[in-house]
């Protein structure tokens, strides 16, 4: 991309390319939150049998940008004792961090902001830092709660970095590689190609590294920082109108990023599984936007998945927490990277290649049977009895029966 | 060159207002957006393994530590607690001699440089096989010296009864 | 930068020093002398990748002693941090000047 830019003297030609580069992905990154808020409240909608938003616009999807005009309206307060430099400053540092891993992602074979040889590292390493938001919201509040709950956030994320960590090893071993992009291009094909069929281990990692992304990005049920029934809104209890809406662009920001790179490490990020080749090479710039869609389809697809969870799990408490990680995750995920590396090392390749074939015409086959029995059962009519407790209480069904 | 002078004078300054920030949580901040800092310059010069170790084991690791530690002992009447200014002058003479023999040698060693640069730095590879091959031995202490330090610390660290009033501790 | 040349990494990293050495010297917190410390070892961390870019037979030794002092540095903040809070549980404060006695 600095190419485009070469008419410009020699250092600012990089600044023009990084200010587009970084345009870009700030606006693919505002459209997307816009787009989750109002996926967010359909899906918790429907979970919970009501519509969500209705009214603003076709089937609700202008609720989001009548949401940021109200935010942008609001009063902007600060608690008196709060330190104002850092009560201001936090959540920005949230959102650098969940944006600086965008960087480093591939879109599309090629189409990546800068493309690292260190790319996988980066991105964890880029995470990571995101803890910093959470602990100087919280401390920066002024007040016992927000203390609490950042301390107890910044205890789960940095406590689930090292399994996170370790079950990105694992495709990382698989491929030889940290470069995201390269390891895209390895699972060019069919879906039997992608890393999640490759052996047994990275097929579980994937649901780990999956599980463990949602408690480091601080989402239900690992979502203590915002257990209205204890803590009120914990860390960013004090935060109202666009500083609060900044701290869940970053939450927004940081689910796609770490959707994005399970999809690139073990999904075959930009590849669809459908065709044996390699569209951007094959058919020019209508492969590279095919690229594009397919990656973004599958980030939100399992951001959707991360809702769906939310709504689904009751929170788990601290220690719960705590536990799950450390006696848990943590052993499972060594176990798992021993056995890629014995596997890598000692299964033949024939074995290897059965396996792949074996578990992805499996994995197809319950996914299509799934599918067919979700949309041809017929759906359950109204209950006339109650259940449980509530046996032989009388209900409008029981009485228009007996009527 | 401009991406340097940025870097560097950030760098500068954020270590600078470590310095002379009265408020402890205050410094902790600026200790980060050094080590930041210091972490994009590792990624100017190439070194990229280096500057993501950097991020996520100082920024990411010791940071949030030294953070954690700030806030469990940052009481109110503590926070501002005043240097006296004859220290203030010790300090800074001491300093700014340190920085002048520092920077005289600097600017000596730079002189009449002929070798190249390196083209391309050591990637995460040649790294890995050099942690595995020439240089074992570092690798392995620093294992066990870690393993001391997890020990040591969650010793030092652990819950203990308070002494009661009085009594001679043992 | 191939134009710059290793002197601007050289004086940078003489001033982190510096900077680190006036914050150990000054600070009366003792989390403040750990900031002070934290500072000299990124100091010594800048000369060693930067000596390892524009020396290039130092160029696989440069970042291995980088990564050490990194992962060193980790383990000493962590154990500092640990005997600072032991002796903010005995004494209540952690101004150093108030550790004046080898008793607890």
């Amino acid at each position: 991309m600095k190419e485009l830019f070469s008419f410009l003297p020699s250092p600012f030609d990089l600044l023009a390319a990084c200010l587009v580069i970084g345009i870009i992905l700030i606006s693919f990154i505002a459209v997307s939150g816009l787009f989750f808020t109002w996926l967010e409240r359909k899906v918790s909608g429907r979970i919970q049998d009501r519509l969500g938003p209705t009214r603003v616009g076709k089937y609700g999807l202008l609720q989001s940008v009548a949401d940021a005009i109200k935010l942008i309206t609001k009063e902007d307060t600060s608690p008196d004792v709060a330190d104002k430099f850092l009560f201001k400053l936090a959540p920005y540092l949230a959102l650098c961090a969940s944006f600086v891993a965008f960087v480093s992602l591939p879109f599309g074979n090629g189409i990546v902001g800068h493309n690292l040889n260190v790319a996988a590292f980066f991105i964890l390493a880029v995470l990571s830092s995101e803890v910093f938001g959470v602990i100087l919201a919280g401390y920066a509040s002024g007040s016992k709660w927000s203390l609490f709950g950042g301390i107890r956030e910044a205890a789960q994320v940095v406590s689930y970095e090292v399994p996170r960590s370790m079950c990105v090893l694992i495709p990382v071993i698989v491929a030889g590689t940290l470069n995201l992009n390269t390891i895209g291009v390895q699972q060019t094909g069919f879906f039997w190609q992608w890393n999640l069929f490759h052996d047994p281990f990275t097929f579980v990692a994937f649901f780990i590294f999956f599980i463990v992304a949602t408690a480091s990005c601080k989402r239900a049920p690992f979502d203590l920082a915002e257990a209205e029934s204890e803590l009120v809104a914990g860390f960013h209890t004090e935060y109202s109108g666009i500083r609060w809406s900044i701290f869940f662009m970053a939450e927004y920001a940081s689910m796609f990023a770490v959707s994005g790179a399970a999809a690139i490490l073990f999904l075959g990020g930009w590849h669809s599984g459908l065709l044996p080749f390699e569209p951007s090479l094959e058919l020019g710039w209508f492969g590279h936007v095919l690229n594009v869609v397919v990656f973004v389809l599958k980030g939100w697809l399992l951001v959707f998945v991360m809702m769906w969870m939310r709504w689904s799990l009751p929170r788990l408490r601290i220690d719960q927490v705590m536990m799950t990680c450390l006696k848990y995750f943590l052993p499972i995920s060594c176990v798992l990277l021993v056995g890629v590396c014995l596997w890598e090392l000692f299964v033949p390749t024939i074995v290897g290649q059965v396996w792949r074939w074996a578990s992805a015409v499996v994995c197809a086959l319950g996914l299509v049977v799934l599918l067919v029995q979700m949309l041809t059962k017929a759906l359950p009519g109204p209950k006339a009895g109650l259940p449980g407790a509530w046996e032989g209480m009388p209900t409008p069904l029981l009485r228009a029966k007996s009527a | 060159m401009i991406l340097f002078t940025a870097i560097a004078s950030a760098t500068g300054l954020s270590a600078l207002a470590v310095v002379l920030s009265r408020n402890i949580v205050r410094s902790a901040v600026w200790l980060l957006f050094t080590l930041v800092g210091v972490s994009l310059l590792y990624f100017l010069l190439g070194a990229e393994f280096v500057g993501a170790t950097q991020l996520i084991v100082y920024v990411g690791g010791t940071m949030v530590l030294v953070v954690f530690g700030v806030m469990l002992t940052a009481q109110q009447q503590f926070l501002k607690i005043r240097t006296r200014p004859q220290e203030w002058i010790v300090g800074i003479v001491l300093a700014g001699a340190l920085f002048t023999l520092l920077a005289t040698v600097s600017l000596r060693l730079g002189e009449g440089r002929t070798t190249a640069p390196t083209e391309s730095m050591p990637g995460t590879g040649q790294l890995g096989v050099g942690f595995l091959t020439t240089y074992l031995l570092p690798f392995e202490i620093i294992s066990v010296h870690l393993l001391v330090v997890l020990i040591g610390a969650a010793y030092l660290a652990r819950a203990k009864r308070r002494p009661r009033e009085g009594v001679a501790s043992d | 930068m191939t134009e710059l040349g290793l002197t601007p990494y050289l004086c940078l990293g003489a001033f982190l020093f510096a900077c680190g050495l006036l914050c150990i010297a000054t600070k009366r917190n003792a989390v403040g002398i750990l900031m002070g410390v934290e500072l000299v070892l990124n100091a010594a961390n800048v000369n060693f990748v930067a000596c390892a870019r524009f020396v290039p037979s130092f160029a696989l030794e440069g970042q291995v002693f980088a990564l050490l002092v990194i992962v060193l540095a980790a383990g000493e903040a962590a154990i500092a941090l640990a005997i600072i809070l032991n002796f903010y549980n005995n004494h209540a404060t952690v101004d150093v000047d108030r550790a004046d006695e080898l008793k607890g």
